[in-house]
């Protein structure tokens, strides 16, 4: 549905439909988002967002669908995406320093039994420097506000170097100053032309925030630009309440363990294009 | 005494096997348990303990004899069979992870015992020995055991130092992990595969029973101590490599004590040590803090008194009586002397017959206490809407926690006001 056919999209979701326990939560969802694009995944809770996005980073296997970052399979163009999880992912008692953390950002499968070098640590110091962080390079991460520990992630992904970035509510818990820090450095990378993709739950701030949006109540609302996606009639459908045959099939699938797919549907390894319509 | 002497200056070319041999695997159980230990697996590294029970007395069973190297084999068999299992209940029924783990462990744990009291009724003459594997006896090995379990040992930490950074990784995020395309389904098997081995080379100096101690107690003493994984898993070791020492002194001195017991007692020494003595999260540390915290509070409360005392008074002298000052504010007769002690200690007030005044850092330091006591009642009704008659209480408790950088932020937020909700003026530096 890219209205561009010229460019490719930094993301194309194609058809993709995921389940928790046969229990559908995310139906047939289908879009695309052009290069260079700042994009909010928007919808209530419970509408897939975070189930979308760990299905765009293969850590969870869609039930039919696929997806493709810079017209590529994932496993193709790993080192050109970053992610970064919902802050309460993790442990923050775990023993390592904020600077060990960000360090991470420049492991990879290519620096097995390797130690990090000089140019790693040019560039960790460098991502730290940007999120503001540098002074607290030291700290166990335990000791770290929530905006501090979010503006550890990010440091983290940008130390990945990538072009696309996928974001899981950077601004939950957050104070005012580091939001505004993030939405800065974020506003910096979209003019490099790179793609930053976010699951954002606060409308209000959602039209400023993005030139993009990807409205979601399990099944796909709206994509696109955001000033026609957040309109009305959208919004209505998004929070007014789930579709209810949509939701009463989705109960009998979990309740029955019946398959959302038959079997030759799955084929997600070699999608011919157009399949899926 | 004598054997003391022997053990201790380690002449006896045995104990000095005994000895290197269980410090060594002491280290490795320790350094490999702190991975469990942070992937919140101790209950897992206690059932898979347990579990190599049965793949032990199969080794036995089927060879007749008491190679190590066919003991590990068994051991490693039946502990990723639990391993197998528990994952396996996890993930067909809806029961718990930890009524998973109670199962298999009770499960195996039952068929090993099984298997060994067979043994031991009908099994060949090398049978004699076997319980050392519930309770260990680290004197019974003998030098093939020890090069063997040695070696192990040795490899484990070998593949810890060369996987490090991707180890920490994995325990920490691991969805990071997975999505920079790390083989994290690798890390996994190799991580289950190393805390097995560690558990196996340890059970016969150790026992099942009470391995699980030696993987999990040094990695929890450790984390007492240290904010780093590095250093963490240096302390385990440290940890580890004394209870091996203790524990094959003992058994050197009495043999016919089962060993593990004794290890685990040093183990639980030094973390109820740890648990005391550890630094910020410590009892005692936190014990010290509350004191401190409680001096401050009373020391602020009657600067504040006598500040209150000030502004009652009538004319300007500096000087106020003890009654004066202490009907500003109710508080136990302890708290004034711990009070006044403390005060004097700080400079703040001077005393001349009976009467007391503020010193010139003193009265900075009251008027900085009331000030906060004024400016938090102030921010509470602007923007926490709350009533006048609300306001005291909560005010009370925080004037004591703000720091200088609050205080500006507080000041920049209010802008600079004059009088607090109730009228009173708000005392800036004079």
């Amino acid at each position: 549905m890219s209205a561009n056919k010229e460019a490719t999209p930094a993301l194309e979701v194609h058809n993709l439909t995921a389940t928790y326990d046969r229990q559908p939560v995310l139906w047939d969802i289908d879009f695309s988002l052009p290069e260079g694009s700042l994009a909010g995944i928007l919808g209530p809770n419970g509408s897939g967002k975070t189930t979308l996005l760990r299905n765009i980073m293969g850590l969870m296997q869609p039930d039919s669908g696929y997806v493709r970052l810079l017209g590529q399979d994932l496993a193709k163009v790993r080192a050109q995406v970053s992610y970064v999880p919902q802050r309460e992912s993790v442990d923050w008692n775990f023993p390592v320093s904020v600077s060990e953390v960000v360090a991470m950002g420049r492991y990879g499968p290519g620096k097995l039994l390797r130690r990090l070098r000089r140019p790693d640590r040019d560039i960790i110091e460098e991502a730290m420097e940007k999120t503001g962080i540098l002074p607290l390079a030291h700290r166990h991460i335990s000791q770290l506000s929530g905006g501090q520990q979010q503006r550890v992630f990010i440091a983290r992904a940008l130390a990945q170097q990538a072009q696309i970035y996928l974001m899981d509510e950077p601004f939950v818990g957050v104070d005012a100053a580091t939001e505004e820090a993030i939405l800065n450095l974020l506003g910096e990378m979209k003019d490099r032309g790179q793609t930053v993709i976010m699951v954002h739950h606060d409308l209000q701030t959602a039209q400023d925030y993005f030139d993009q949006a990807v409205l979601l109540q399990t099944r796909l609302v709206a994509a696109g630009p955001v000033e026609t996606v957040l309109n009305k009639e959208n919004l209505q459908q998004a929070y007014g309440g789930r579709l209810n045959v949509l939701s009463k099939v989705g109960q009998l699938a979990a309740e029955k363990q019946f398959p959302l797919r038959e079997k030759a549907f799955r084929e997600r390894k070699k999608p011919a294009h157009g399949e899926g319509d | 005494m004598e054997k003391v002497i022997d053990f201790l200056s380690f002449q006896d070319p045995t104990v000095r096997l005994v000895v290197a041999g269980t410090v060594l695997l002491s280290i490795s159980a320790a350094v490999v348990g702190c991975f469990a230990y942070l992937r919140k697996r101790a209950l897992v590294g206690d059932a898979l303990a347990h579990s190599l029970l049965p793949g032990v007395a199969m080794a036995f069973l089927f060879s007749g004899q008491k190679d190590p190297w066919l003991l590990l084999l068994g051991a490693m068999v039946s502990g990723w069979l639990a391993l197998g299992a528990m994952e396996l209940i996890q993930q067909h029924t809806k029961l718990a992870s930890e009524t998973a783990i109670a199962l298999v462990l009770s499960v195996f744990f039952g068929f090993g015992v099984l298997m060994l009291t067979y043994l031991q009724h009908h099994g060949g003459g090398d049978q004699a020995g076997l319980d050392q594997f519930l309770f260990g006896n680290a004197a019974s090995m003998r030098s093939s055991d020890l090069y063997a379990y040695g070696l192990v040992g040795m490899v484990l930490l070998v593949i810890i130092g060369a996987f490090y950074k991707e180890l920490k990784l994995y325990c920490f995020d691991p969805d990071h992990a997975q999505a920079i395309g790390l083989p994290t389904r690798g890390l996994r098997y190799l991580l289950n595969t190393m805390t097995v081995l560690a558990t196996a080379i340890g059970i016969q100096s150790v026992g099942v029973v009470l391995m699980a101690a030696l993987l999990i107690t040094p990695a929890a003493t450790a984390r007492f101590w240290s904010y780093r994984l590095r250093t963490m898993l240096f302390l385990a070791a440290l940890g580890g490599a004394v209870a091996g020492l203790g524990g094959s002194f003992a058994s050197y001195l009495a043999p016919a004590m089962p060993t593990g017991p004794w290890i685990v007692m040093v183990l639980s020494f030094l973390a109820l040590v740890s648990i005391f003595l550890a630094p910020r999260v410590g009892i005692f540390a936190r014990m010290w803090r509350q004191r401190q915290n409680q001096r401050k509070i009373i020391r602020e409360n009657l600067l504040k008194a006598f500040y209150h005392g000030l502004e009652n008074r009538e004319g300007d002298q500096a000087w106020l009586s003890r009654p004066e000052w202490q009907e500003q504010r109710h508080l136990p007769e302890w708290e004034w002397q711990i009070g006044f002690r403390q005060l004097r200690r700080h400079r703040w007030i001077l005393r001349r017959s009976g009467h007391y005044r503020l010193t010139e850092r003193g009265l900075a330091e009251a008027r900085r206490v009331v000030r906060l006591h004024r400016l938090w009642e102030l921010y509470l009704s602007r923007y926490l809407a709350l009533g006048k008659d609300h306001l005291h209480p909560g005010a009370e408790s925080i004037e004591h926690l703000i720091t200088p950088e609050v205080e500006k932020e507080l000041l920049r937020e209010l802008d600079y006001p004059e009088q607090d909700p109730h009228r009173s003026p708000i005392p800036y530096k004079s």
